[in-house]
C-alpha cells in the first residue's frame, strides 16, 4: 500500500473540492473493496477522502413514493429497513446475498456500486490486465474463465461485476445522483451508471473524475413478487456464478436482471417482454449475443434454468 | 497533510491515543501497536473472518479498515469478553462443545457469533430469513447462514453452531 | 522403549483419565486470545523489524537483475536482502523446491526478496517497489499433457508398482468390468494461520518463534539452508493456527526472517501474505487415475488395477493415490503403479492423508459403479470384499481390522435400508441422494520422545517437542501423564513445542497421537521406576493412584516421593518390526446425504456420518473434532476446492481465500460420527491408531456418490460442481 495523506471531510462540497484539486486522491467510505485493492495496489492513491461523517446514512421516502437512499446508508442497514422489506423485497434479498455480515456492516450502497471485478488476473499484478493497466493486454482470455461474462465483453475484457445489490437495483430501475466539485448534480439511471468493458475497461462507470454519488432513488413500489435468487459453488460468502433478480406480477409479466454473466447488471427489456413465454424465451434473449468460452459455456443454460425456477417460484 | 494520523479509541474499555502510519488497518493498530494479538490476521483481504471485532457493538473485518477512521470509536476485542477464570458464556460454551481446534479462527469466530445473536434480536435479515417482514430467528439454519463470513479450516462448524445455539437458549 | 511385542496390560487400561471426554486444556487460552502464535510474541524490551516478501513473478526462468535501488530509499527501510546476493544455498532435507537464494526461478512467487522496515505498512511498500528483470524460460503446466511422459519414479520409500496374480488375464475374464478414470485438482492447506516466523540472532545463536508441525525437521533443514550447527537454533512453536501438512517442512518465512534478521541487526518477523502463500508454499498436486475392476455376478473381486499419475518439481515425489488400493479390498490378481510427470508449478506435497486421500476420492466412486453393475448394495459389496490380510502378501495379517463393523453399524444408524435407485428422490426442488465410502488410512509408527518431571508439590510436567496444530495433543499428554502417574489431570502440565525438549514424532501422517502419547508413556516408565527406586519399592507390584504411590501395604504421596529436587523420567518409544509383520490400518464408513438443486445444479449436504475403527480413542472430544474437521475439508474437496492451473503462465490462478473456496458453515450440517469401542495391542503401549487424516479418506466419494444417487449423473472429475451435473438434469422450461 502506498502511503497517502488523509483527511475527514467536512462537507459534500469540501470532499468533492478536495478530489478535483488531486487527482491522485480517492474517496473512502466502507472501505471494504479499496482498502483490499490499496493493499495489493491495484488503487494507489496518494489521499483519502474519508466521507463517512457526511451524514449520507439515511432512508427517506420520496415526494413520488419512492424511497432516497443515502450514499452511505450501510448494506445490513439497507437490508433490514422496514420499509424495503416490504416494498423492495429484491433489494433486501440481493444485500444479504452478498459478501458476509462483518463486511456487510461496513460497506455502504455506493460503495457497492463501484465495487470493482473480481476476476483473478484483475487482482494478481503481475498479469497483465487492461482494467488495471490500459494496454496491457487480458490475460484471462484464453486463461481461467469460469467466473467471467458470456455477454457484453470485448477483445480487451471479459470480467464480471461482481455485485448483488446493483443487480437488484437494475431490476428496480433505480437512479443514481451524483455531484461534482461544481455543484453540478447529475441523475443516472442505474441502466447507464455501469458501463461495458469495450476498449475502455479500466472504466468501470459513467463517473467523471471526482463526481460523488449522494444517493440510489427508488421509483415507487411496483408491487409483484421480489425474487432474488444467487448460484454459487458454496452456500455462502461466494460471489455468483450467475444470479437473478426479478420482479413477477401475478399475470406473468415482470422484469428480471442477471449478474455474474456481464461487465455491468444485465437486463433488456425485450428479454422482460418476453417473461410471460417463460424462462426459455426470456434468457434466450437476454443471452442472443453470448460469447462464452469453454469453461463458463454453462452460464448460459445455468441462466434459463435458474429463471426457469424463479418463475417457478413466483408463481407458487 | 502527513501521512500519519492521531486517534484516539476506546479498546475493550480502554481509552488509547495513538499517533499512526494512516495505511495502519485496525487490525495492525490492535495486534501490533495495542500488541492485542487475540484478534487474528488470517488473509488481511476480508476473506475469512479471523479478525472480526465490533465496533460501536457491530462486528466487523478489522483488516479492511483503517484505524484513523475510527476516531472516538468503542472496540470489543475477544481480550475484552472474558480471561480464562472469567470466560463469557459464549467463550465457555465453544469450550464446553470443543469448538475449535487449532483456535486461530476461534475470537473471530467467538466476536461473531457474539454479535449474531445480537442482529437476530434486532431483526436483521440474512439470505435464509423465510419472511422478510416476521422477526428472525436463532435456527441452526440462520446460525450457519450468519456465521458463514468465519471460516475455520480445522472444520468446527459443527461444534460452533451448537454452541451458539447453546447460549442463543436453543438447542441446534 | 522398544515397542516390539503385543501390549498386554499397563496402567493407561485404567482409563481413569484416558479415553475420558476432557475438554482441551488449552481451550481457555484459546478462546479468550491469550494463546501465542508464531507472529504474536512480544518483548516490551525488543522492537521487532518487518519482513516483507517479495515473489517471482514468472513460473520458470532466471533473475538477470534486481534493482533495490527504490526500496532500499524507501521510508523506514532498514535491510533489503535479494535471492541473488544471498547466493545458492544448501537444501533442506525436505524440501524439494529451494525457499530462497540464488538466480534462479523454479516457481510463480518464489521468494527472491525480502525488505525489511521499522513498520509492517513501509516495509509492504517498499517491496512493492523491488524492479526484477527476468529470463523467461518455457515450463511445463498442464498435467493432462505432462503425463504422457510420466516416468517410474524413485520412491523415498517402498516401490511405485506392486501387484500379485495375473491381473491382465483376470480383468479379461471377469463378467463385470469397470475401466475409467478418475481426475483430483491441485488443493491448498489452506490452515487460517499463514505461515509466520519471528527471527533473533544473538551472535551465532538464532532464536526462531515459527508455526511448524515438525520441529525438529525445521530446526535440521534451517540449520541446513543457513549453513550453521543446528545445536545454535532454539526453535519454538508452542501454538500452530493449523497446518494440514504446509508446515511439516520448513518454509520461506523462516528462512526470510533468518536471513533478514542477520541483515537488520535486530529481530524481524515474516508472515506470508495469504495472496502469496498459495504458490510460495506446497499444494497437494493433482492426479489422473485409471482404476480397473473385475468382479465376479456374487460381488468378489478377481481383479484390480489403479494407475495414478501426478507431476512435480525435479526431484519431486508422485502423489502416492494407489497406495490403499493394495491394501483395502481383497482380490486375487493386482497391480498399482505411479508414475511422476515434471511440472513447472509450485512444489507438490503432503497435504493431510497424502495418497489415500485422493486416491479413496476416485477409488471410491470406482466401488460404487461396480456395485451399481454388479446391482449389489453398495455396503454389500464392500463387505464382500472385505480381508483380514495384505492381498499382496496374505501371509501378512492385518493387526486389527473392522471395516465391516463399520459399515454395518453405519448403515443401520444412517437408516441406509431402504435407500432409493438413482434420481427417484425429490424433496420440493430437491433431488436427494445419499452415498457411502470407505474410509481407510495406516497407522504409521515413528519414534517420540518426552521428559516427565515430578516436583515437590507433586506436579507432572511433560516436556516434548511435540505440537499442537490443533489435533489436542497438549489434552492427550496430560491425560497419558495424568494416568500413568495416577493424577488428575490439573496436576500434570504440559510444554510442547521447544527444540529444547526431546525429539517428538511431531503431527503428520496422523501418527501423532499415538506415538506422541506413547513417547509419554515411556518417560513415565522410567519416572515410575525412578520413583520405585528411591523409595525402596518393589517396582514390579507398585501402584500409582489418587497421587499416591502404593507397594504392598505402604502408601507414600507423591509430593513426598519426589522430594525436595524433584525426580525426572526420560525416554524415546522405538518400534520394532510389528509394523512389518502386521498391517496396521485404521478403518471407517462414512455415510451422506446430498440434495441438489434440480434446476440450478447446486449441491448442499444434508447429513453426514462417520464411523471409525482407530484403535483406543484417546480423547472422545478431540478425536471427534478431528473426524468432523475431516469430513468438513472433504466436503469442500467434493464440491468446491480446485486450485485453477493457468497452463499458459504457469500459476495458481486464485490464490485467495475468496477464489480458493473451502467450505464454510452454510456447508456444513450436523456431524455425526461413531467411534467403534476397540483397541489394537499391536499399535503402542496406548493400543490406540491415528484419527486425524482417517476421517478425510473416503468422505469425498461418499458425497460424489450421493450426488450420483440423486441425479444419476457420474462425475469422476473433482471437484463435483454444478457446471458438471445441468447437462444432465431434468429439463426445468
Amino acid at each position: 500500500m502506498k502511503a497517502f495523506t488523509y483527511e475527514r471531510a467536512a462537507s459534500i462540497e469540501a470532499a468533492t473540492k478536495a478530489a478535483e484539486a488531486n487527482p491522485e486522491a480517492k474517496f473512502i467510505a466502507g472501505g471494504t473493496n479499496i482498502l483490499d485493492l490499496m493493499k495489493l495496489e491495484i488503487e494507489t492513491p496518494t489521499h483519502l477522502i474519508d466521507v463517512n461523517g457526511l451524514g449520507l446514512d439515511k432512508i427517506e421516502p420520496t415526494p413520488e413514493g419512492g424511497v432516497r437512499i443515502g450514499a452511505l446508508v450501510r448494506n445490513t442497514d439497507l437490508a433490514a429497513d422496514e420499509r424495503i422489506r416490504r416494498d423492495y423485497g429484491l433489494l433486501s434479498r440481493a444485500l444479504v446475498a452478498g459478501a458476509s455480515g462483518q463486511l456487510r456492516n461496513k460497506a455502504t450502497t455506493a460503495g457497492n456500486l463501484l465495487q470493482r471485478t473480481r476476476c483473478p488476473y484483475f487482482y494478481d499484478t503481475n498479469q497483465p490486465c487492461n482494467k488495471r493497466q490500459p494496454g496491457s493486454g487480458c490475460s484471462a482470455i484464453g486463461g481461467i474463465t469460469r467466473q467471467h461474462a458470456v455477454v457484453g465483453t470485448s477483445e480487451s475484457c471479459i470480467a464480471t461485476h461482481p455485485s448483488d445489490m446493483a443487480i437488484a437495483m437494475r431490476t428496480l430501475d433505480a437512479v443514481i445522483e451524483t455531484v461534482n466539485a461544481d455543484g453540478v448534480r447529475r441523475s443516472i439511471p442505474i441502466a447507464d451508471f455501469h458501463r461495458l468493458p469495450g476498449d475502455t475497461p479500466e472504466r468501470d462507470t459513467v463517473l467523471e473524475k471526482g463526481e460523488f454519488v449522494t444517493a440510489a432513488m427508488l421509483p415507487p413500489p411496483i408491487g409483484g413478487k421480489h425474487i432474488y435468487r444467487k448460484v454459487r459453488d458454496r452456500a455462502s460468502y461466494a460471489f455468483a456464478l450467475v444470479s437473478v433478480g426479478a420482479v413477477i406480477q401475478s399475470d406473468g409479466t415482470g422484469r428480471v436482471a442477471v449478474g455474474g454473466i456481464a461487465h455491468k447488471p444485465w437486463r433488456m427489456e425485450t428479454a422482460d417482454a418476453e417473461l410471460p413465454k417463460g424462462a426459455r424465451a426470456a434468457s434466450s434473449v437476454l443471452l442472443s449475443d453470448a460469447r462464452p468460452t469453454d469453461q463458463n459455456r454453462f452460464k448460459v443454460a445455468l441462466v434459463e434454468r435458474t429463471l426457469s425456477a424463479v418463475i417457478a417460484e413466483a408463481k407458487g | 497533510m502527513t501521512r500519519t494520523t492521531k486517534v484516539s479509541l476506546i479498546v475493550n474499555g480502554k481509552g488509547h491515543s495513538l499517533e499512526v502510519d494512516n495505511r495502519t488497518t485496525l487490525l495492525d493498530l490492535l495486534r501490533e501497536h495495542l500488541h492485542l494479538t487475540g484478534t487474528k490476521k488470517g488473509c488481511d483481504h476480508g476473506q475469512c473472518g479471523a479478525c472480526t471485532v465490533m465496533v460501536d457493538g457491530r462486528r466487523i473485518n478489522s483488516c479492511l479498515t483503517l484505524a484513523v477512521m475510527h476516531e472516538h470509536n468503542e472496540i470489543t476485542t475477544i481480550e475484552g469478553l472474558g480471561e480464562p477464570g472469567n470466560l463469557h458464556p459464549m467463550q465457555a460454551a465453544f469450550v464446553k462443545h470443543d469448538g475449535f481446534q487449532c483456535g486461530y479462527c476461534t475470537p473471530g469466530q467467538i466476536c461473531s457469533a457474539v454479535a449474531v445473536l445480537e442482529e437476530i434480536k434486532s431483526n436483521i435479515p440474512s439470505h435464509v430469513t423465510g419472511d422478510l417482514t416476521a422477526q428472525a430467528e436463532a435456527t441452526p439454519g440462520e446460525l450457519r447462514e450468519r456465521m458463514s463470513g468465519n471460516i475455520c479450516r480445522c472444520g468446527a462448524y459443527s461444534n460452533i453452531i451448537d454452541a451458539v445455539a447453546e447460549v442463543s437458549g436453543r438447542k441446534a | 522403549m522398544q515397542f516390539d511385542t503385543p501390549v498386554t496390560t499397563n496402567p493407561i487400561d485404567r482409563l481413569k483419565v484416558v479415553g475420558q471426554p476432557i475438554p482441551r486444556i488449552d481451550g481457555p487460552l484459546k478462546v479468550t486470545g491469550r494463546a501465542i502464535y508464531a507472529y504474536e510474541w512480544h518483548d516490551p524490551k525488543v522492537q521487532c523489524a518487518y519482513g516483507y516478501p517479495v515473489g517471482a513473478a514468472i513460473a520458470k526462468g532466471r533473475i538477470k537483475s534486481m534493482d533495490v535501488s527504490g526500496a532500499r530509499a524507501a521510508a523506514g527501510v532498514i535491510a533489503v536482502v535479494t535471492a541473488p546476493e544471498v547466493g545458492d544455498r544448501k537444501k533442506g532435507k525436505f524440501n524439494t523446491a529451494k525457499l530462497f537464494g540464488g538466480n534462479e526461478v523454479q516457481h510463480y512467487h518464489q521468494a527472491i526478496a525480502v525488505v525489511v522496515a521499522e513498520t509492517f505498512e513501509q516495509a509492504r511498500a517498499a517491496a512493492a517497489l523491488v524492479k526484477v528483470d527476468y529470463t523467461e524460460e518455457p515450463g511445463v503446466f498442464d498435467l493432462a499433457q505432462a503425463m504422457q511422459t510420466a516416468v517410474k519414479p524413485e520412491l523415498e520409500s517402498g516401490d511405485p508398482d506392486s501387484g500379485a496374480g495375473d491381473f491382465e488375464a483376470a480383468f479379461k475374464s471377469a463378467p463385470v468390468t469397470l475401466d475409467q478414470t478418475y481426475t483430483t485438482p491441485d488443493q491448498s492447506h489452506a490452515m487460517m494461520e499463514p505461515h509466520a516466523s519471528i527471527a533473533a540472532w544473538d551472535g551465532d545463536e538464532l532464536t526462531v518463534w515459527t508455526s511448524s508441525q515438525m520441529i525438529d525437521w525445521w530446526r535440521t533443514d534451517l540449520a541446513t539452508t543457513l549453513g550453521i550447527d543446528k545445536e545454535k537454533i532454539h526453535l519454538m512453536s508452542p501454538f500452530i493456527g493449523g497446518g494440514f501438512g504446509s508446515k511439516l517442512f520448513l518454509r520461506s518465512d523462516a528462512v526470510l526472517a533468518a536471513f533478514a534478521a542477520r541483515a537488520a541487526g535486530r529481530p524481524v518477523k515474516v508472515a506470508l501474505p495469504r495472496p502469496f502463500l498459495m504458490n510460495n508454499t506446497t499444494h497437494r498436486p493433482a492426479t489422473v487415475q485409471r482404476l480397473r475392476i473385475g468382479a465376479e455376478r456374487d460381488g468378489r473381486i478377481t481383479a484390480i488395477a489403479h494407475e495414478s499419475w501426478s507431476g512435480d518439481l525435479p526431484g519431486g515425489q508422485p502423489e502416492t493415490a494407489v497406495m490403499q488400493t493394495r491394501l483395502l479390498y481383497a482380490g486375487a490378481n493386482r497391480m498399482t503403479a505411479m508414475r511422476l510427470a515434471t511440472l513447472d508449478l509450485p512444489e507438490g506435497n503432503a497435504m493431510r492423508a497424502p495418497g489415500e486421500a485422493p486416491g479413496m476420492m476416485a477409488l471410491e466412486i470406482a466401488m460404487d459403479e461396480v456395485a451399481e453393475k454388479l446391482g449389489i448394495d453398495p455396503v454389500e459389496f464392500r463387505i464382500i470384499n472385505d480381508t483380514q490380510v495384505d492381498p499382496e502378501k496374505p501371509e501378512r495379517p492385518f493387526s486389527h481390522r473392522d471395516l465391516v463393523g463399520c459399515l454395518k453399524l453405519g448403515a443401520e444408524r444412517f437408516g441406509w435400508n431402504g435407500r432409493g435407485r438413482p434420481g427417484l428422490q425429490r424433496d420440493g426442488n430437491w433431488l436427494i441422494g445419499t452415498g457411502v465410502a470407505a474410509a481407510f488410512r495406516n497407522n504409521l509408527l515413528v519414534p517420540s520422545g518426552a521428559r516427565v518431571r515430578l516436583d515437590a508439590e507433586g506436579v507432572v510436567s511433560v516436556e516434548t517437542d511435540m505440537t499442537d496444530i490443533g489435533t489436542g495433543s497438549y489434552t492427550i499428554i496430560a491425560q497419558t501423564a495424568a494416568e500413568m502417574l495416577g493424577v488428575t489431570i490439573d496436576k500434570v502440565s504440559v510444554q510442547l513445542g521447544d527444540s529444547r525438549f526431546p525429539v517428538s514424532s511431531g503431527s503428520g501422517g496422523q501418527f501423532g497421537a499415538n506415538c506422541s502419547t506413547a513417547g509419554v508413556y515411556a518417560a513415565c516408565v522410567k519416572l515410575r521406576e525412578a520413583v520405585a527406586q528411591k523409595l525402596g519399592f518393589n517396582s514390579e507390584d507398585v501402584l500409582f493412584e489418587d497421587g499416591e504411590v502404593r507397594s504392598g501395604n505402604r502408601s507414600v504421596p507423591l509430593a513426598e516421593a519426589a522430594g525436595p529436587d524433584g525426580l525426572v523420567g526420560e525416554d524415546t518409544i522405538k518400534w520394532g518390526d510389528l509394523s512389518e509383520t502386521h498391517q496396521q490400518s485404521t478403518f471407517g464408513a462414512h455415510f451422506v446425504e446430498v440434495g441438489v438443486d434440480a434446476a440450478t445444479g447446486e449441491s448442499r449436504i444434508r447429513r453426514m456420518l462417520a464411523v471409525c475403527a482407530a484403535g483406543r480413542i484417546l480423547n472422545p472430544i478431540t478425536a471427534r473434532s478431528q473426524v468432523i474437521g475431516a469430513m468438513t475439508m472433504g466436503a469442500g474437496g467434493a464440491l468446491s476446492e480446485e486450485l485453477a492451473v493457468d497452463t499458459r503462465r504457469g500459476f495458481f490462478v486464485n490464490h485467495d481465500l475468496a477464489g480458493y473456496e473451502v467450505a464454510v458453515h452454510a456447508d456444513i450440517p450436523h456431524q455425526e460420527v461413531i467411534f467403534m469401542d476397540e483397541t489394537d495391542p499391536m499399535s503402542s503401549p496406548m493400543k490406540a491408531k491415528g484419527i486425524a487424516e482417517l476421517g478425510l479418506c473416503g468422505v469425498s466419494a461418499a458425497i460424489a456418490n450421493a450426488i450420483y444417487n440423486a441425479t444419476e449423473v457420474r462425475v469422476r472429475h473433482y471437484p463435483v460442481t454444478l457446471d458438471k451435473l445441468i447437462g444432465g438434469l431434468p429439463d426445468v422450461a
